[in-house]
């Protein structure tokens, strides 16, 4: 059984944390990374950063730019990834990336590095009518590729796109971009029960949530994961002159977030830490 | 194949929210091209409103120096200034027909912008306009050009602040605003089905230039040049005469030498790549982050050029060449003291090619050179240059 699978078939809901390899800088990026996991994040997802991230907002743009100026490779990425996997052996880590790192790469390198450490590939701009340039080596090196389903993908679209996903489906709350937003679309209850009907994989959600409110919304529409981006990445932009401060702000954040999730799966924490948002 | 293949080139490498509205826009224009009346009114706009045809001039001056006969396709008289608008005019329809409420545009030197601003005016649809804030710096004419004619200017503050951050910005808007929005891309770059829609609507450059020298001279040109960022001025003339015996030279912008690495020619000096939808050549480093990219003109300065030119390039039916800053702004003063006709910097690599080239042909040859634009935008840059002296 896989970590992604064991993952699920263990907890529900999980919660899924979201980092830039690099960002702030390299040293730092394993800290947060640590910090997010020992805080309780369920799974990780690593970004390989990239110069024109056109599915991301401002905050997760700005952590892209951050990581490439601190001079982020792919090998510091993947380097990032084998040190987060000694820390945390059972934890499941997807890797984000843009299709073009992995072309470069040739993407049956990519995956063979990536299925050192990493358990799951998400490539976020290669939609399956693209999909057979990497099918074969994510097969290959026994890696999940994880498939998005958006609110405007067909269900037609959806079906297409279930067929070849493994691991978990991410689901977009939203038309538009990663970042955090006030209100969360009426529309996820809908979106997760069409793909619950076409699909036996865990379902996660993410884009747009912000806050406990948001993860108690996206647990209630049925979804066993959520996931968390923006508002966390936000509190490294905001803290990187203090790597404590950092630390110390993105544990509160994590266990807040999971306060969303209902029922707990966290017994350790404090009631009233549930309800703090 | 895939669909939206040149060769291996193109295809559609986008986020899964946008794909609904790539395949909504690939099925409106499969529409819209059957469509008498839509022909119809696009023919309107284009010879009532914009002034097509535009004249192939043929330059006395100009060819009595280079030793061959010179014309040029003048895209620069085209309503608003360049060739954008045959692109924008269509595409602005197109969005009509889809019922799209909102128009959105990218720009680099401001002429698709204002094409856009120029298309969204007249058919009456707001136009947002997203400009990377070093371009609205060195093309402030333009900026203002949009704003009178009532589009609202975004200056892009991300990445490298030029054109590929635009199109990032307008790529991200239209993911949040697919509904009402239609994102009017203005070069035959980025995702299916944009490139073969931009090559469409800009080949009736090529269909007149064709039909025109078949009539002046009664026989095709040797050679036809154009200037390639993104390449749809290019594409636009090149496809009617792909087919023929005629050497097709497309010119990119070398900037300070392609061995300084201060350019914007991704098919002379670049790899392979994935970017903004398509894979097609790219400059980028060895992890596939694009390079920051430099040229005297800004609607050159893109580290990447339409898949179809990839294409081309491979198959050898178009050669590319280089053209450095220098060798563009010499042609920029030659062409404007030769002819009385002030180029864009863009299409002044044309021209400046052409000057290199014109030693090859003998007396009889022929030369069509598209002038994508005029250069009014790039006077005041061009006089801060040379301090002030023209």
């Amino acid at each position: 059984m896989s970590r992604i699978e064991a993952l699920f078939a263990r907890k529900n809901p999980v919660f899924i944390g979201f980092t830039v390899a690099g960002d702030p800088d390299g040293e730092r990026s394993f800290g947060v990374a640590a910090t997010m996991v020992d805080a309780g994040v369920d799974l990780l997802e690593i970004a390989v950063p990239y110069s024109d991230p056109v599915a991301d907002g401002p905050v997760i743009e700005r952590a892209h730019v951050r990581a490439l100026r601190a001079g982020t490779t792919l090998d510091d990425v993947f380097a990032l990834v084998r040190r987060v996997r000694k820390h945390a052996p059972d934890l499941p880590i997807v890797l984000f990336t843009y299709y073009n790192v992995v072309h470069r790469r040739g993407p049956e390198r990519f995956f063979s590095e990536a299925a050192a450490d990493a358990d799951g590939v998400l490539i976020v701009d290669l939609p399956v009518e693209e999909s057979d340039e990497v099918a074969p080596h994510a097969v290959r090196y026994g890696i999940d590729r994880i498939a998005l389903i958006a609110p405007t993908t067909s269900p037609e679209r959806q079906h297409a796109i279930l067929r070849e996903a493994s691991g978990f489906v991410y689901l977009i709350s939203l038309e538009g971009v990663t970042g955090e937003r006030d209100r969360l679309p009426p529309g996820i209850a809908c979106l997760v029960g069409a793909v619950r009907e076409k699909t036996n994989l865990p379902l996660a959600v993410g884009f747009g949530v912000s806050c406990p409110e948001h993860v108690r919304i996206v647990v209630e529409a049925g979804a066993n994961g959520v996931i968390v981006g923006s508002a966390l990445v936000r509190i490294i932009e905001e803290h990187s002159s203090d790597e404590a401060a950092m630390d110390e702000a993105l544990a509160t954040a994590i266990r807040s977030l999971r306060g969303g999730l209902v029922p707990d799966p966290e017994p350790d924490i404090p009631r009233h830490k549930r309800v703090e948002g | 194949m895939k669909p939206g293949r040149y060769g291996i080139y193109g295809g559609q490498y986008v986020p899964e929210t946008l794909m609904s509205a790539l395949i909504e826009v690939e099925g409106t224009y499969a529409r819209v091209r059957e469509d008498p009346e839509f022909s119809r009114r696009l023919s309107w706009y284009l010879h009532e409103y914009a002034g097509r045809e535009t004249p192939l001039t043929y330059c006395g001056n100009l060819s009595r120096d280079l030793g061959c006969r010179v014309y040029l396709k003048r895209e620069d008289l085209l309503h608003g200034g360049a060739h954008k608008l045959n692109n924008t005019l269509g595409q602005a329809l197109m969005a009509k027909f889809m019922g799209k409420r909102r128009l959105i545009a990218e720009t680099g030197a401001g002429q698709h912008g204002v094409a856009t601003a120029i298309a969204g005016a007249a058919l009456g649809l707001p136009v947002e306009v997203y400009m990377g804030e070093v371009d609205t710096r060195r093309q402030a004419l333009n900026v203002f050009r949009m704003e009178l004619l009532g589009a609202r200017v975004v200056p892009v503050v991300s990445g490298t602040r030029t054109l590929k951050d635009a199109i990032n910005a307008a790529m991200r808007d239209w993911v949040a605003n697919l509904r009402e929005t239609h994102y009017l891309l203005g070069s035959c770059v980025g995702p299916h089905p944009f490139p073969r829609i931009v090559r469409d609507f800009q080949s009736v450059i090529g269909e007149e230039a064709r039909r025109q020298i078949l009539e002046r001279e009664g026989r095709l040109p040797d050679t036809v040049v154009a200037c390639v960022g993104g390449g749809s001025n290019a594409i636009g003339i090149f496809s009617p005469f792909s087919n023929d015996d005629v050497r097709l030279v497309g010119v990119e912008a070398g900037g300070e030498g392609l061995e300084s690495g201060h350019h914007g020619a991704s098919l002379s000096a670049g790899s392979v790549g994935v970017f903004q939808g398509a894979l097609s050549y790219l400059l980028q480093d060895a992890d596939g982050q694009a390079c920051e990219t430099h040229s005297i003109a800004a609607g050159l300065d893109h580290p990447s050029v339409g898949p179809e030119h990839a294409m081309l390039k491979d198959s050898g039916r178009v050669r590319y060449e280089a053209v450095t800053d220098a060798e563009a702004l010499r042609a920029f003063r030659y062409l404007s003291r030769t002819e009385g006709i002030i180029p864009a910097l863009e299409s002044a690599h044309a021209v400046a090619y052409a000057l290199r080239a014109a030693g090859d042909l003998d007396r009889d040859g022929i030369i069509v050179i598209n002038l994508s634009g005029r250069g009014d935008k790039d006077v005041a840059d061009v006089a801060m240059i040379h301090g002030g002296a023209a």
